[in-house]
């Protein structure tokens, strides 16, 4: 049961917030859900449930990993909210708060799915419940980014829908008891399905998805979105809505690696990969937005995260942790902007430089987020990026994992020239001196303080459910 | 499959074509709502014997494909003033030589997927020309609105190749289905009357003030 409470106690939340006309009610209605939320987290990893509506609903390693991204990155966000809401009032109104509830909801909905049409209906609603929160200023720049968002992400989605008829096709052949479309029952019965279809469903379901996650070249949406919406909405996308996208893509690349079928889908994972970092590293350079320079940052991960599963073996682990960082540094880095962005009213590097003076806490924090999004150690998305980058080379990619590296210090340098600049630097015009509001700081210095965590020391469970991760994606641990 | 459903289903493919050489945007509308009407008749057509669930998914298809959808997309035009004219980014002329060779290509692959049902062929080629004439449309049509009408003859072409999986794929995922399309076409449909107010006209062209300088 608890399972099913993961996603109607967000679901409920989202009506009862909507009823409430006073904001303060729908901030505090807002918290109380991400606390519950990430309390039922905490016990589903506790005692593991049971899978419920007849196996459609369960909580598996990878799925439970993001689930906990997901929750985690929610609770920070809704606590970043009410000093968010206190400042700006939405022109949305009432919507702002409902829609982040129900975003949570379908964001469950798709980390507990074990039957592949129900994750997608999850997928196709955090797509909708996203659209209204980048819109909220109502202007005509944020109109045309939710356009372009709702156009590519629904033919996105249309195209993931058709992977997944093609992967019901796949299973005709299967034994008469097979469930149609749950994961257990499909890789059980992996080496009956049709391979062709198989293949089909793959190609379908890495352009779908991987339009929702942004990859290089289906990434259009990206920068314009991601410079429009509001930080805290930013940071939701770049952590949340990509996990679990990339969710979809895990789910059906397990199929394939129980069907044998790896080395089919293994250069198409490559290629979205390298695609992505060089479009990522020609765009950084000279970026005049953060916000924009985020996105483009948050364009090389996806591909990071693709080329880990890619190569397979230790980047299979590697890949997973790095959902966990990646998600962990956005929700930093874009919580971090979006102080700088309530004290001045501009994300434009050039109008915000030296704000090592009248921001501190913020400005250290952005530089911290640098360096965590960019992968320095001591912190976590070094791991994991140098664990992907040793899988390259012991799966006999050394050319590309030059490559790589060489893009990744690319992307380091372009990114540290605009975030230094904004750091230090002259004020040229003068940002007030401001008061920073605890409730804006709490939610960035958490999740500084978790990805540099990860840097050093994995905690016993979550090393147990990345090494079962791992293992379902036909990998291995370090 | 039966005589009726074969004929139902090239139909589906002349609405396509009506689509691509109209210049008149209510005459998409309408086109759109016809092939929804025929993709409600044919699951009712399709199979031999009669069940709860195939009406069921035959009368949400009618109310949501047939009559919903073009309800609201013409009251978009309505309200908004959108002009009449379709306004092509390529020529009718070329768009319909376009589809057909789509149609034709999508036909010469279909029997090339095997797929075990019965008329399952024809079903494929269908699906496959309806999935890239909405691709012809949503890219080679400037206003908003005709692209969603690009988008929904993708969806619908979705929608025929999934009618080879309703006896396996449980009804709760074709409900499913139609809400998405519904509430997304609704949210897209609120979208584009708010372009029409801010710009004074419905085309996508305008939205260009975002990109890399």
């Amino acid at each position: 049961m608890i399972v099913l409470a993961l996603i109607l106690v967000p679901a409920f939340a989202a009506l009862g917030a909507y009823a409430h006309r006073e904001s303060a009610f729908r901030t505090g209605w807002l918290v109380v859900a991400a606390v519950v939320h990430a309390g039922l987290v905490g016990v589903v990893w506790a005692a593991p449930p049971e899978p419920v509506l007849g196996g459609w609903i369960a909580a598996d390693a990878i799925g439970l990993i993001v689930l906990s991204v997901v929750s985690g990155l929610f609770l920070m966000a809704a606590i970043y909210a009410v000093g968010y809401l206190r400042r700006e009032t939405p022109r949305g109104g009432r919507a702002f708060v409902s829609c982040l509830l129900a975003f949570l909801g379908a964001a469950s909905l798709v980390t507990l799915s074990q039957h592949l049409g129900v994750l997608w209906v999850g997928m196709e609603a955090t797509t909708l419940s996203v659209a209204p929160l980048i819109y909220h200023r109502q202007d005509r720049r944020s109109l045309e980014a939710v356009w372009k968002y709702l156009m590519l992400s629904s033919v996105g989605i249309a195209l993931a829908l058709l992977g997944v008829f093609f992967l019901a096709t796949a299973q005709f052949a299967a034994p008469p008891g097979a469930r149609p479309l749950v994961l257990p029952d499909l890789v059980r019965d992996a080496s009956r399905l049709t391979p062709s279809w198989l293949e089909a469903a793959f190609v379908f379901l890495l352009a779908g998805y991987g339009t929702k996650m942004g990859l290089a070249p289906l990434h259009s949406w990206k920068p314009d979105t991601y410079g429009e919406a509001p930080s805290l909405v930013g940071g939701l996308m770049a952590g949340v809505l990509t996990s679990c996208a990339f969710l979809g893509i895990v789910r059906v690349f397990q199929v394939l690696v129980a069907a044998g079928l790896a080395p089919f889908a293994q250069p198409l994972l490559l290629t979205f990969g390298i695609i992505s970092l060089v479009v990522a590293a020609a765009f950084v350079l000279g970026q005049a937005d953060v916000k924009r320079l985020l996105a483009y940052s948050s364009i090389e991960h996806m591909g990071l995260l693709v080329l880990g599963l890619g190569f397979g073996g230790v980047g299979a682990y590697g890949t997973v942790l790095h959902v966990v960082n990646n998600a962990l540094a956005k929700g930093l880095l874009f919580l971090a902007v979006g102080n700088v962005v309530l004290a001045t009213g501009t994300s434009l590097v050039a109008e915000i430089k030296g704000l090592h003076r009248a921001l501190p806490a913020s400005a250290a924090l952005l530089v911290v987020g640098l360096l965590a999004a960019t992968g320095s150690p001591p912190f976590g998305s070094f791991v994991s990026e140098f664990t992907i980058l040793r899988s390259a080379v012991a799966s006999g990619h050394v050319v590309m994992a030059l490559v790589i590296a060489g893009l990744i210090v690319m992307i380091f340098a372009g990114m540290g020239r605009s975030v230094l600049r904004v750091f230090h630097g002259d004020p040229g015009r003068a940002v007030a001196a401001h008061a920073e509001d605890i409730w804006l700081l709490a939610g960035p210095v958490i999740l500084a303080g978790a990805v540099l965590m990860l840097g050093v020391y994995i905690p016993a469970p979550l090393g147990r459910a990345l090494a079962g991760a791992a293992a379902a994606l036909g990998g291995v641990s370090p | 499959m039966t005589q009726i459903a074969s004929s139902l289903l090239l139909l589906v493919v002349l609405a396509d074509f009506v689509v691509l050489g109209t210049s008149r945007m209510s005459t998409c509308i309408r086109a759109i709502g016809v092939q929804g009407l025929l993709l409600a008749g044919l699951p009712v057509f399709l199979h031999a014997e009669w069940s709860v669930h195939m009406a069921g998914l035959a009368l949400g298809t009618a109310a949501v494909k047939a009559v919903g959808l073009p309800w609201f997309l013409s009251w978009a035009i309505r309200e908004a003033n959108v002009r009449r004219e379709v306004e092509p980014l390529v020529g009718f002329v070329p768009s319909l030589l376009i589809g057909a060779v789509m149609v034709a290509g999508s036909f010469a692959v279909a029997p090339t997927l095997p797929l075990p049902v019965q008329g399952g062929t024809l079903l494929v080629a269908v699906a496959l020309s309806n999935v890239l004439t909405g691709l012809v449309v949503l890219t080679s049509r400037l206003k908003a609105v005709t692209q969603v009408v690009g988008y929904l003859m993708l969806e619908n072409g979705i929608y025929v190749f999934g009618l080879t999986q309703t006896q396996r794929v449980p009804f709760l995922l074709e409900l499913g289905v139609l809400l998405d399309v519904f509430v997304g076409v609704f949210i897209m449909g609120i979208v584009v009357f708010h372009i029409n107010r801010e710009f004074d006209s419905m085309s996508s062209s305008h939205l260009e003030e975002l990109r890399e300088p």
